[in-house]
C-alpha cells in the first residue's frame, strides 16, 4: 500500500507562529518521505533545540529531539549503531552553526550517509528573537538592541570546507523545490546539507516573503518585482563532480556562487561529491561484518544471558604464566 | 612488611622508562613472582622526569610502600629525586658518569622540589655538591651504590654491532640498568629475554641489540660488584596469571559484557582503554564461525563523546564513553538527557587530581560527588566504583546490565591509579560475567500495538524498545514529555513522570544485591571501622594484615556502589563500630559526607591524600596506628610518593 501524506503526521499540535517558514518546511519533508517511500519506522528525525527542533514530533516516525547544538552528534551515534535507517537530521542556524558549529565541522570530515537540514532565519526564534550567526554584520531585527556587531557565517563556504559532499540551499516558500532538494539529499550517498532559508516573520522583518520576492525592487519596465532568488541549474550551473580532476574546479564555482547574497541568492545544489568513501565505507574495511551486523543488531549474549565476545586472544596475549 | 622486593626505575619521559619497568616486570613473572607496579609520568612528553614503582613477591601485592630497594637511574635527576627513598642495606644503579655532575646544574628539577630539597639537607645538615657527594651520604645509611660506565658500555656495543650514532644507542640505557639489576640479583637470565622479546615484539634490530646491551650489563655486575643480598628469586608455579593494567581490565569488562559502540575524545589516563579496545575492534564470537566488531568513534569533543554514545544506545547498542574529570564536565548536559530519556548509557570516568586541568597526569579520587550530582534536575543514575584492577573488569562488564535493567546512566568510576598500574593475577573468569538486558522488546512485542515508549507500568520501569524497530514509532525529547515521548508542561504529567523516573533509583536499591553493592574484610566484631571506595583498597588491606601482626584487629567496609547508598548495610556496621576511619583520596572526605547525609553517622577519624599520588600500605598502617594508640588527630593528611 502507498504511503499518503497522511501517514508522516501526528496529532501533536503544531503551536509555530502563524506565517512560520517551518510549517512549509515540515510539509516538505513530508512530501519527500512520501515519495520516497521509507516506512515511518525506517526514518529518524533528529533535531536541536529551538523553533525547529519541535519538527520530530509533527512527524510520524522515530523522532529524537536532543540538545541545543548536538543534533548531529547523537544522529551518528543512531547512524553508526544502525546504518539501515533513514537518517535526518534538523538544525537551527544557532543550534547548528553557533553552539553545534565544532559537530558542523567534523561531521563534514566524516561523510556519513546522513542528511542535514538547517532552518535559517537568521534569528535565535525560541529564545526571541537574538541575532544568530548568519545574520550579516549591521543588520538589525526587530528585537535587537543593536544592530548585529559581528558579520555572518557563510554556511555553504563553511561545509565545502568542512567537507560536506553535498550542499544545497532550497526557500521554506518553494515546498517544490524544497521537497525536490532533500529527495536529492537523502538518496545522495555521503553527508548532505541543505540550508533552507527560513522566513520568521515574529523576529526577522528583514529577510521576509517579501524580501526574498524582491518587492524593495521593482522592476521600472514590467512594474513587477525583481526576485532576489534563482536556481542554480537554470543559469547553466553545474556543481555535480564526476571524476577526481572537477573536485577543484567544482569547489571553486561553488565557493564563488556561495558568496553571492543580497541581490542574486542562488539555490539549487552548489555542490554534489559521490566519490568520496563514506564513514561507513570506511569502518566495513576495518570491521568486515560492519555492515551485515552494525552495533544495533550484533548479538552480545546466548538465551541464558552467557556473553558470547570471546576476549581469550586479549587474554592470552596478557598471560605471563601457564 | 611482605617478603618483598621493591625496585625503580627513574628517568627522563621518552627515555624507556617504561619499556624497562615492563620487562622486568614480566621478567618476574614469568619467574613465577607476583608484581605490583605503579607509573608516575608527567604531563610532558619528552624530558621531565618520570619513574616506575615495581614491588615484586612471592604472593599478591595490592599496592605500593614508599621504599625502593634498588634503584636504577638513568640521568643524575633520578638520583637527586629518589636518593632518600632508597632502604638501608638498598641500592643504586648510576651512570659513572654523572659521579662528578654538580646538583646545581640539573635544571629540570623544578623551583617547588629545590625548595623542599634545600630544606631536608639543612635539616639533615648536609651540603653535597656534586652527585657523588650525594651517593657518599646515603653509603652512611648502608646503602651500596653500583656505578655502570654506561657511555664507555654503549660504545663497545656499538662497534660490535656497527652503531656509531650515539643517540640510537643511548636509547639502551635503560636495558643497561635492567641487566645490571638482574645481575645483582643472580636472577634466571633466560626470563629476562624472554621478556625482552615479548616487548620489543616484531622488531628483530632491536631485540639484538638489547639482548647485547642486557648481557654485558648483566655480566658486568655479576664480576664487579658482591653479592647485593637481593630478595629476587623464582618459584615455581602452575597457574595462570595474567598482568595488566587498569584501562586494559575496563576494555576487557566492556568487551565481555558486549559493548559495541565506544566514543572518547582523548585524555589522560582514559585514552588507553579506547585505543586498546580499538586495537582489538575484531573478536570471535563464540560458538559460532563468525567474528564481531565494537566501533571505536575519536570525537571532536567530549559532548559529541556523550552525545553519540547516547545515540547509539537508543537503537539497542550497548554503548559506552570513557573520560576523565575535564571530559566529564563537557558531558553533564548529555548526561541529563540520558536521564530524562531513560538511556542506557555507561560512563566510565577515570578520575586525576583536579579542579581543571589540576593534575593531569596524577592519582585524585576527588569527583565521587560530582559523578552522583553532575548535570541538572534530578534523575536516577548508579555509580559503581572499583577498587582494584580485577573489579575493573566485573564492573566494567556488570555496569552495562545496571543500566539496562534502570535505563539510566551509569557511571563507573575508576581512577589514575587503577589505570596506570600494573599487577598479576590469576586468569581472570570471564565466564563470571552475566548479560541482562532488563525490559528490552523487539517488533513481535509491539507490531498492532499502540506503543508508548514511556508507559507507566506496574513495575515502575516502561519497556524499552531499539529505535529502528519495525511496527512502532516513538519520540524522545530533553523537555517533559508523556507516555509517547511528545514535550508537555501539564503540571500532572510532569508529577507522574518525574515520579516514575526517580522512582528507579528505590528499584536499584531493591534490587541489587548488597555482595555487589559492598566488600566487607576482617572481623564483624573488631572494635574498628575503616570505610572507603576505590583505589586505596589495596594498601588498606595491607595496612590491616600488618596491624592483625602487631595483634590489632579492624574491619574495612569498601563501598562499590555509593549510589544509591547501602544505607543499611552501612548503618548496622557502623552502628557496631566505636571509632570509624574514613580513608579517602580527598580533601574533604567526600564518601564519608554522603554517608552522613544519608545515615546521621559521622566519621571519627579522617585518613586523607591529595597530593598526586596513591596511597601506599606503609603510610596507611601509620596513620592506622596513630588512631589505635590515640595520637591521632581527626584529620591525617598523607604525603608519600614523589
Ligand atoms: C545549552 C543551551 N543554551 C541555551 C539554550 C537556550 N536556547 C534555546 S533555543 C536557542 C536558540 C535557538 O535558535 P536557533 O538554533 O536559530 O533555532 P530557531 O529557534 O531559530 O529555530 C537557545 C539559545 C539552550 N536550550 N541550551
Ligand atoms: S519565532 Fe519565528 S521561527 Fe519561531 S515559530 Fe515563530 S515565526 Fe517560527
Ligand atoms: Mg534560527
Amino acid at each position: 500500500m502507498a504511503l499518503k501524506l497522511s501517514d508522516y503526521r501526528t496529532q501533536v499540535f503544531n503551536d509555530w507562529c502563524p506565517g512560520c517558514g517551518n510549517f512549509g518546511i515540515l510539509t516538505s519533508l513530508q512530501m519527500a518521505l512520501v515519495d520516497l517511500a521509507v516506512k515511518p519506522s525506517r526514518v529518524v528525525i533528529i533535531s536541536g533545540i529551538g523553533c525547529h527542533g519541535k519538527t520530530p514530533h509533527f512527524v510520524n516516525a522515530y523522532g529524537v529531539h536532543t540538545l541545543h547544538g548536538r543534533a548531529l552528534p547523537f544522529a551518528i551515534g543512531i547512524k553508526l549503531a544502525n546504518p539501515e535507517l533513514e537518517v535526518i537530521v534538523h538544525g537551527g542556524d544557532g543550534d547548528g552553526l553557533g553552539i553545534g558549529a565544532g559537530h558542523f565541522v567534523n561531521t563534514g570530515r566524516r561523510n556519513l550517509d546522513m542528511t542535514y537540514i538547517i532552518h535559517d532565519n537568521g534569528v535565535y526564534g525560541l529564545t526571541k528573537g537574538q541575532a544568530s550567526p548568519t545574520l550579516k554584520l549591521g543588520v538589525k531585527t526587530k528585537a535587537m538592541p543593536k544592530p548585529n556587531i559581528n558579520e555572518g557565517i557563510n554556511p555553504i563556504a563553511l561545509a565545502l570546507a568542512a567537507g560536506f559532499t553535498f550542499i544545497a540551499r532550497s526557500y521554506c516558500y518553494d515546498v517544490g523545490h524544497l521537497k525536490e532538494t532533500i529527495k536529492m539529499a537523502v538518496k545522495h550517498k555521503g553527508m548532505a546539507l541543505v540550508i533552507v532559508q527560513q522566513w520568521c516573520p515574529t523576529y526577522n522583518e528583514i529577510n521576509t516573503k517579501g524580501w526574498y520576492n524582491g518587492e524593495d525592487r521593482i522592476d521600472p519596465v514590467t512594474g513587477k518585482p525583481i526576485p532576489r532568488l534563482y536556481k542554480l541549474e537554470e543559469n547553466g550551473y553545474d556543481g555535480v563532480v564526476r571524476k577526481p580532476e572537477d573536485v577543484l574546479p567544482k569547489t571553486v564555482a561553488a565557493l564563488t556562487k556561495a558568496f553571492e547574497w543580497d541581490d542574486k541568492i542562488p539555490i539549487g545544489v552548489f555542490y554534489q561529491n559521490e566519490l568520496v568513501s563514506t564513514f561507513q565505507e570506511r569502518i566495513s574495511q576495518r570491521i568486515t561484518t560492519y555492515p551485515g551486523t552494525p552495533p544495533a543488531k550484533e548479538i552480545i549474549a546466548d538465551n541464558m544471558g552467557e556473553p558470547v565476545t570471546s576476549i581469550k586472544k586479549m587474554l592470552d596475549e596478557l598471560k605471563v604464566t601457564g | 612488611m611482605k617478603n618483598d622486593f621493591i625496585w625503580m626505575a627513574g628517568g627522563p619521559q621518552g627515555s624507556g622508562v617504561d619499556s624497562s619497568a615492563n620487562i622486568f616486570a614480566r621478567a618476574c613473572c614469568y619467574g613465577g613472582l607476583h608484581v605490583y607496579g605503579k607509573r608516575e609520568y608527567s604531563s610532558n612528553i619528552k624530558g621531565l622526569h618520570s619513574y616506575f614503582h615495581i614491588r615484586v613477591s612471592p604472593s599478591e601485592v595490592g599496592a605500593i610502600v614508599n621504599r625502593v630497594d634498588l634503584l636504577c637511574t638513568f640521568d643524575a635527576e633520578s638520583v637527586v629525586r629518589h636518593i632518600w627513598e632508597v632502604s638501608p642495606g638498598g641500592g643504586i644503579i648510576c651512570d659513572t658518569g654523572i659521579i662528578e655532575t654538580k646538583i646545581s646544574s640539573i635544571l629540570s628539577l623544578p623551583f617547588a622540589f629545590i625548595e623542599e630539597w634545600n630544606k631536608s639537607l639543612n635539616e639533615r645538615g648536609l651540603h653535597p655538591e656534586t652527585v657523588g657527594d650525594l651517593l657518599d651520604e646515603v653509603k652512611k645509611n648502608n646503602v651500596r651504590i653500583y656505578p655502570i660506565p654506561y657511555l664507555e658500555m654503549l660504545k663497545e656495543i656499538g662497534k660490535e654491532i656497527g652503531e656509531e650514532q650515539l643517540s640510537k644507542l643511548t636509547r639502551m640505557i635503560n636495558v643497561l640498568t635492567l641487566g645490571a639489576s638482574f645481575g645483582l640479583a643472580n636472577y634466571d637470565k633466560e626470563y629476562v629475554e624472554k621478556a625482552i622479546n615479548m616487548i620489543f615484539g616484531k622488531k628483530p634490530k632491536i631485540i639484538s641489540m638489547n639482548l647485547l646491551a642486557l648481557n654485558k650489563a648483566y655480566d658486568y655486575a655479576r664480576k664487579n660488584f658482591a653479592d647485593a643480598g637481593i630478595n629476587l628469586k623464582t618459584i615455581r608455579t602452575d597457574e595462570q596469571r595474567i598482568f595488566l593494567q587498569g584501562t586494559q581490565a575496563v576494555a576487557l569488562g566492556k568487551l565481555a559484557g558486549g559493548c559495541r559502540m565506544q566514543t572518547y575524545y582523548p585524555i589522560t589516563p582514559a585514552a588507553d582503554e579506547s585505543e586498546y579496545i580499538e586495537e582489538n575492534q575484531v573478536f570471535e564470537i563464540t560458538g559460532s564461525e563468525k567474528t564481531g566488531g565494537i566501533l571505536v568513534v575519536q570525537t571532536e569533543d567530549e559532548i559529541a563523546a556523550i552525545t553519540m554514545a547516547i545515540g547509539a544506545a537508543l537503537t539497542g547498542a550497548r554503548s559506552a564513553t570513557s573520560t576523565s574529570g575535564p571530559g566529564f564536565s563537557l558531558m553533564a548536559e548529555g548526561l541529563g538527557w540520558a536521564g530524562i530519556n531513560e538511556v542506557p548509557v555507561v560512563i566510565n570516568y577515570y578520575q586525576r587530581g583536579g579542579p581543571s586541568t589540576g593534575l593531569p597526569t596524577r592519582h585524585g579520587q576527588d569527583d565521587l560527588r560530582f559523578a552522583i550530582h553532575a548535570s541538572h534536575g534530578e534523575f536516577p543514575r548508579i555509580i559503581v566504583c572499583s577498587g582494584d584492577i580485577e573489579e575493573c573488569f566485573y564492573d566494567a562488564a556488570r555496569a552495562f546490565n545496571y543500566a539496562e535493567r534502570y535505563q539510566t546512566p551509569v557511571i563507573h568510576l575508576i581512577d589514575k591509579a587503577l589505570a596506570n598500574s600494573n599487577k598479576s593475577y590469576k586468569m581472570f573468569n570471564p565466564t563470571l560475567v552475566k548479560i541482562e538486558r532488563g525490559e528490552l522488546l523487539t517488533e513481535a512485542d509491539v507490531v498492532g500495538k499502540n506503543y508508548r515508549r514511556f508507559e507507566f507500568t506496574e513495575s515502575g520501569i516502561s519497556p524499552r524498545l531499539p529505535i529502528g524497530t519495525p511496527g512502532a514509532v516513538f519520540w524522545n525529547t530533553g523537555d517533559e514529555h508523556n507516555e509517547l515521548g511528545h514535550i508537555t508542561e501539564e503540571s500532572m504529567m510532569r508529577t507522574r513522570m518525574h515520579e516514575k523516573r526517580m522512582r528507579k533509583l528505590e528499584i536499584a536499591d531493591r534490587e541489587i544485591q548488597e555482595k555487589e553493592r559492598v566488600n566487607f574484610f576482617g572481623d564483624e566484631d573488631a572494635p574498628m571501622t575503616i570505610v572507603s571506595w576505590g583505589s586505596p583498597k589495596g594498601a588498606i588491606l595491607e595496612a590491616m594484615e600488618m596491624l592483625r601482626k602487631d595483634g590489632l584487629r579492624m574491619n574495612f567496609v569498601q563501598v562499590r556502589i555509593p549510589h544509591p547508598l547501602p544505607r543499611k548495610y552501612i548503618e548496622r556496621i557502623l552502628g557496631n563500630s566505636s571509632k570509624k576511619i574514613a580513608v579517602e583520596g580527598n580533601y574533604s572526605g567526600q564518601l564519608a559526607g554522603i554517608i552522613r547525609e544519608e545515615t546521621g553517622i559521622l566519621m571519627d577519624y579522617f585518613i586523607l591524600k591529595w597530593n598526586g599520588r596513591p596511597m601506599s600500605a606503609d603510610e596507611v598502617y601509620e596513620a592506622l596506628l596513630n588512631i589505635v594508640q590515640n595520637r591521632a588527630q581527626t584529620r591525617q593528611v598523607l604525603n608519600g610518593g614523589s
